[in-house]
């Protein structure tokens, strides 16, 4: 078979084969970004949130936690941080909650990773805990395991 | 070395050896936080800081070296002087200004308001980025067009064209955090496990037709077949990225399936350069450039390969996704493809544009051994790091923070292994870097040198 194959045919089922497997993948992230985008019907994204994001990206929050897994793993997950603040039965109660952790940081207690302090502002604690929020809505295929439900 | 233009490589593998080592210096940091999280005042240099540097540092040097190897190696392969070395010195220049601002930047706090992991540089960074890749573009396709057009030249000029286009979703942030994941994976994904792929088998094809001395002919046949199989796995391969972030279900066969498939083309790359050496017969003398491109093709099957597709299928990854497993992959993988495929050309490559026959090839062997183990060594530790986590914390639910601190030893282990990588990298310097005083009966004429 390796002798059969010649080199011009080579280069044609590359170029070919290349340009089929796109196909299909763009066609697969056409469907999967109308999915995403049939989702802020359920789950809108607020100008609040929108801003959240903002923060978060501004900050390299990524840089230390995981956001559905993704970014580096020197801190937690942040997906569900949300439910596991509880915030789908006390919204204020997980909203006070984050932003007592965000002040208290850093600990700066021995063998504990330490987050700095972003010295953000209420308006902005507000906004990066409305993305927070949202994220929590969005349908991971029940990952991570053991999240709060 | 035939052509002068040629000398402008030596410009950009020195810059890139220098940004190879900020990128250790800053991951021995980062390792050092991991076992003694608060010995650096995290108000003077937080975790996220070190890793952007340690990572954007990372993609910098290897971007460095294929631009690099591309001149040096274009103008043997079209036959002709490079269309513009003044264009090629200048984009040098304007790459490592950039990148200079950029790590100061992020020292001081500065980061991209809209940065997403690897993707930090601030948004006139990104245009400089962008700019420099236009003029490297423009001065490489110039200098195929007039000169003889390989299949070499064809595969490596597609790859770096690649590489431009899909950068250009880093512009690209919607609200929308899971359409923004997606096309974030469009740079990341498609350049690791798509383009750089074509790159690097290009460099390697190169490196083997002068080492080997194997007829181009059967070479050009199986690049075609290899990175052929590389995108055809590859570009649906990023399916294994769209299992939970918010994309629908049907991603999960489908990256399972491409991605158990992504193995293949680096398993062909492992075989056929074994047999190339075989079949060759020639005995160049830059046996440690040998040794670097072969070992690249093993180390890029283990890392890629192997460590990729251990984590690859849905039902693993619901456990491994986000723990150590995934950066002992990215260790080893990064490492065996693309940071020995730049080491192996720099060895390649030095002698000849300091005119001289192969030196110091005893301390770079070594170096190899050290360097390459070290990374084994943190790859091995990541894993069993990773695993730990997999079971605890995704298996068993336990507190994040509760089980890192049941992975320290891994940890010191992993650290230990940067401190190995570190020795061979100052080696690795030494021998490529200082060369010592050449015998005059060796210089320039030499058979060697050619």
């Amino acid at each position: 078979m390796a002798e059969r194959l010649t080199k011009a045919a080579a280069r044609n089922i590359f170029y070919g084969g290349t340009v089929f497997f796109f196909v299909i993948f763009v066609a697969l992230v056409t469907n999967s970004y109308h999915q995403a985008r049939v989702m802020e019907v359920t789950n809108p994204i607020s100008a609040s949130a929108a801003r959240g994001k903002q923060i978060f990206e501004r900050h390299a929050c990524f840089d230390c936690h995981t956001l559905f897994g993704e970014g580096a793993r020197f801190a937690p997950e942040l997906g569900k941080v949300w439910i596991k603040y509880g915030g789908q039965t006390d919204p204020a109660g997980a909203s006070d909650g984050l932003k007592a952790w965000f002040q208290a940081q850093p600990t700066g207690i021995d063998d504990r990773h330490q987050m700095p302090q972003f010295n953000l502002s209420d308006h902005d604690l507000n906004d990066l805990i409305a993305f927070l929020r949202w994220t929590s809505a969005v349908d991971t295929q029940n990952w991570p395991p053991h999240s709060p439900k | 070395m035939k052509y002068q233009s040629q000398q402008v490589a030596k410009l950009y593998f020195y810059g890139a050896m220098l940004i190879f080592s900020l990128q250790i210096v800053f991951g021995l940091l980062g390792a050092t936080v991991y076992v003694a999280p608060t010995s650096i005042p995290v108000g003077l240099l937080p975790f996220n800081v070190i890793r952007m540097i340690h990572t954007n540092a990372l993609i910098v040097w290897l971007l460095m070296g294929f631009f690099g190897s591309t001149y040096f190696l274009l103008p043997e392969e079209t036959e002709n002087e490079l269309y513009s070395p003044f264009l090629a010195k200048l984009q040098f220049w304007l790459f490592l200004i950039a990148a200079v601002i950029a790590v100061v930047g992020y020292l001081f706090g500065y980061s991209a308001n809209e940065g997403r992991s690897y993707l930090e540089q601030p948004i006139v960074i990104k245009i400089g980025i962008v700019i420099v890749a236009l003029m490297f573009l423009f001065n490489c396709t110039m200098t195929v067009l007039r000169g003889r057009k390989t299949v070499i030249t064809n595969i490596l000029l597609l790859g770096l064209w690649g590489v431009a286009i899909f950068f250009l979703f880093a512009f690209y942030v919607p609200d929308n955090v899971v359409i923004d994941k997606m096309f974030w994976w469009w740079v990341v994904h498609l350049w690791v496990e798509g383009v750089w792929e074509l790159v690097m088998a290009a460099i390697l094809a190169f490196l083997l037709i002068k080492l080997t001395g194997v007829d181009r002919e059967i070479i050009e046949k199986w690049l075609y077949v290899i990175v052929g199989l590389a995108l055809f796995t590859g570009i649906l391969g990023t399916g294994h990225h769209y299992y939970w972030i918010g994309t629908p279900k049907y991603w999960q066969g489908i990256g399972s399936i491409f991605g158990a498939l992504e193995p293949l083309p680096f398993l062909m790359i492992v075989v056929f350069s074994f047999s190339m050496v075989r079949k060759g017969g020639r005995d160049h003398p830059n046996r440690a450039a040998l040794l670097w491109s072969l070992g690249c093709a093993v180390m890029a099957f283990l890392g890629a390969g192997v460590w990729g597709f251990a984590h690859t299928l849905s039902v693993v990854n619901f456990y491994t996704h986000g723990t150590q497993f995934t950066a002992a992959h990215g260790h080893l993988a990064f490492y065996g493809a693309y940071a020995m495929i730049n080491l192996a050309m720099i060895t390649y490559a030095m002698p000849q544009l300091l005119g001289r026959p192969p030196y110091n090839q005893t301390l770079n062997i070594w170096s190899f051994w050290i360097l390459t183990l070290g990374v084994v060594a943190m790859t091995l530790a990541l894993t069993g790091a990773g695993i730990t986590q997999s079971y605890l914390e995704r298996g068993l639910g336990e507190a994040y923070m509760d089980v890192q601190q049941q992975m320290t030893l891994w940890y010191w282990a992993r650290l230990g292994g940067g401190v190995m990588v570190t020795l061979g990298l100052v080696l690795y310097l030494i021998a490529v870097f200082v060369p010592g005083r050449a015998p005059i009966s060796n210089r320039l004429d030499s058979p060697a040198t050619k």
